[in-house]
Formats: structure tokens, C-alpha cells, sequence
């Protein structure tokens, strides 16, 4: 029977293999954000310098309104997990490090549920 | 825990002599926080759209001021440089484009690229609106 620790035991085997998902989940919203992004930005060209009412009839149309939830899912989804990593490998301090995570997870959440909304309160009439 | 100390650090920015390589990794990290920072601007747009004809002409006062189009550049070319070099990550995810030359190559097709697009939606949004925004 080994005296070892449970922790010395896999202390150096590598990870326990749940970045996986953060890892993969980053790629797969990236995925879907080329071509969402791409239909946003040539959308703006036209509708970002024009009129309420342009805007307004633009997101009723419900497949602007559907890209427009899935652009803004995906991207404060992998907004949420790209701040992450930043906060994490630049940000030392315990205390300020989880801080900003809490604020960083807080504004994605609060902004993209804020924006969505608004984008399903234009689709059904205002 | 004796170890702990002679881990293995990512090379650190301040003592990292810069090459394309490094840059571009690092814009992409940089343009990543702008585009976080410029969604502010976004939900203000929808969020005055869903408000009204007010807010509306509010934001795109401030869209069309000088400063408004400033930081409008700056995302237009945050997000043209993020989606292009966001590309090349994936390429990489698949194991592809690691030879020097290649990275270097890609590298520089991400900026050349990156520039053009933004420079080509801006021609375009005053081609469009003749200048309004």
C-alpha cells in the first residue's frame, strides 16, 4: 500500500482535462462568428448611418433578427471565454484577478441579455 | 510543491524581443479586449433602437461625431484584424501553417487583408450614405 497523497499521486500527470471544454467551445463559436461577422459588418456598411426607422424595419425581418441573437450569443460567449484567459495570464493578484472575472462575466452576461432582448422587442413591433 | 518555482513561464512581453510573430499575437489579444470593450456600443445601438426614435438619434449623434468615428474605425479594423487572424488560429488548431516561413507569410496576409477590409467598408459606407455618418 502507497503512503502517497492522492495530490502527490497525480501531481504531474497533466491536467484533469476540463479546459477541454473552454478550449473547444472558444473554437466552435469562433467558427460560427466568420460568417456571422461577415453578415453583420456588410449590414452595417448599409444600416449603421441610416435612418430609426431603417434599423428598426431591418431587425424585424426575422432572419435578421435569428442571425442577430446568434452573432450576439456566440459572440459574448466567446467574448466571456477569451476575456478569461487574458484576465488569467496577466492578472496575479488573487483578490483583483477574481474581481475581474466576476465584473468581466457579469458585463458579457448583463449586455448580451440586454441586447438580445432588444433585438426581440424590435421583432415583435415595439 | 519543490518544483513549483521552476515552472515553465510563457515568454513574458517585457523581455521578449519583438518579431511579426509575437506582434500579431499580441494585436490579437489587444483587438480581442477592444472588440469586448466596443460591445457597449453595440447594445447602446440596439437598446436605443428598441427605445425609440430619441435614443436612437442620440447614439447615431455620437456615431457621427469625430470621436464616434474614431472608435468606429478602430472597431471596424479590431474586428476585420480578429476575424483574419482568427482564421489562422484555426489553421493552426488543425495543424496546419506552422513552418516560419508560412506563419510569417499569413502573418503579413492578416495585416495586408485586415487593413484592406476596413479601408473597403469605410469606401463603401460613404459610397452608400455619400458621407452622412
Amino acid at each position: 500500500m502507497s503512503m502517497e497523497t492522492p495530490l502527490g499521486r497525480v501531481r504531474g500527470l497533466g491536467s484533469a482535462k476540463s479546459g477541454l471544454i473552454h478550449w473547444w467551445h472558444q473554437r466552435l463559436t469562433a467558427l460560427a462568428l466568420i460568417p456571422l461577422m461577415v453578415w453583420f459588418a456588410v449590414s452595417l456598411i448599409v444600416i449603421a448611418s441610416g435612418t430609426y426607422q431603417e434599423a428598426v424595419d431591418w431587425i424585424k425581418d426575422p432572419i435578421v433578427a435569428g442571425l442577430m441573437i446568434l452573432m450576439l450569443a456566440a459572440g459574448y460567449y466567446h467574448l466571456k471565454l477569451g476575456m478569461q484567459v487574458v484576465i488569467e495570464d496577466y492578472v496575479h493578484t488573487e483578490w483583483v484577478k477574481i474581481t475581474s472575472l466576476v465584473v468581466m462575466t457579469f458585463w458579457c452576461i448583463g449586455l448580451a441579455l440586454a441586447s438580445i432582448m432588444s433585438v426581440v422587442w424590435i421583432w415583435l413591433g415595439g | 510543491m519543490a518544483d513549483a518555482k521552476n515552472r515553465p513561464l510563457s515568454p513574458h512581453l517585457q523581455i521578449y524581443r519583438p518579431q511579426l510573430t509575437s506582434l500579431l499575437s499580441v494585436v490579437h489579444r489587444g483587438t480581442g479586449v477592444v472588440l469586448g470593450v466596443g460591445t457597449l456600443l453595440l447594445a447602446w445601438w440596439l437598446i436605443a433602437a428598441a427605445m425609440g426614435p430619441a435614443a436612437f438619434e442620440t447614439v447615431q449623434w455620437f456615431n457621427g461625431s469625430w470621436i464616434g468615428r474614431l472608435v468606429l474605425l478602430g472597431f471596424t479594423f479590431s474586428l476585420f484584424y480578429h476575424l483574419c487572424n482568427g482564421i489562422r488560429h484555426l489553421f493552426w488548431d488543425m495543424g496546419a501553417g506552422f513552418e516560419i516561413k508560412t506563419v510569417n507569410l499569413t502573418g503579413w496576409l492578416v495585416l495586408v487583408a485586415s487593413t484592406g477590409l476596413t479601408g473597403l467598408t469605410w469606401i463603401l459606407g460613404y459610397a452608400v450614405r455619400g458621407g452622412v455618418l
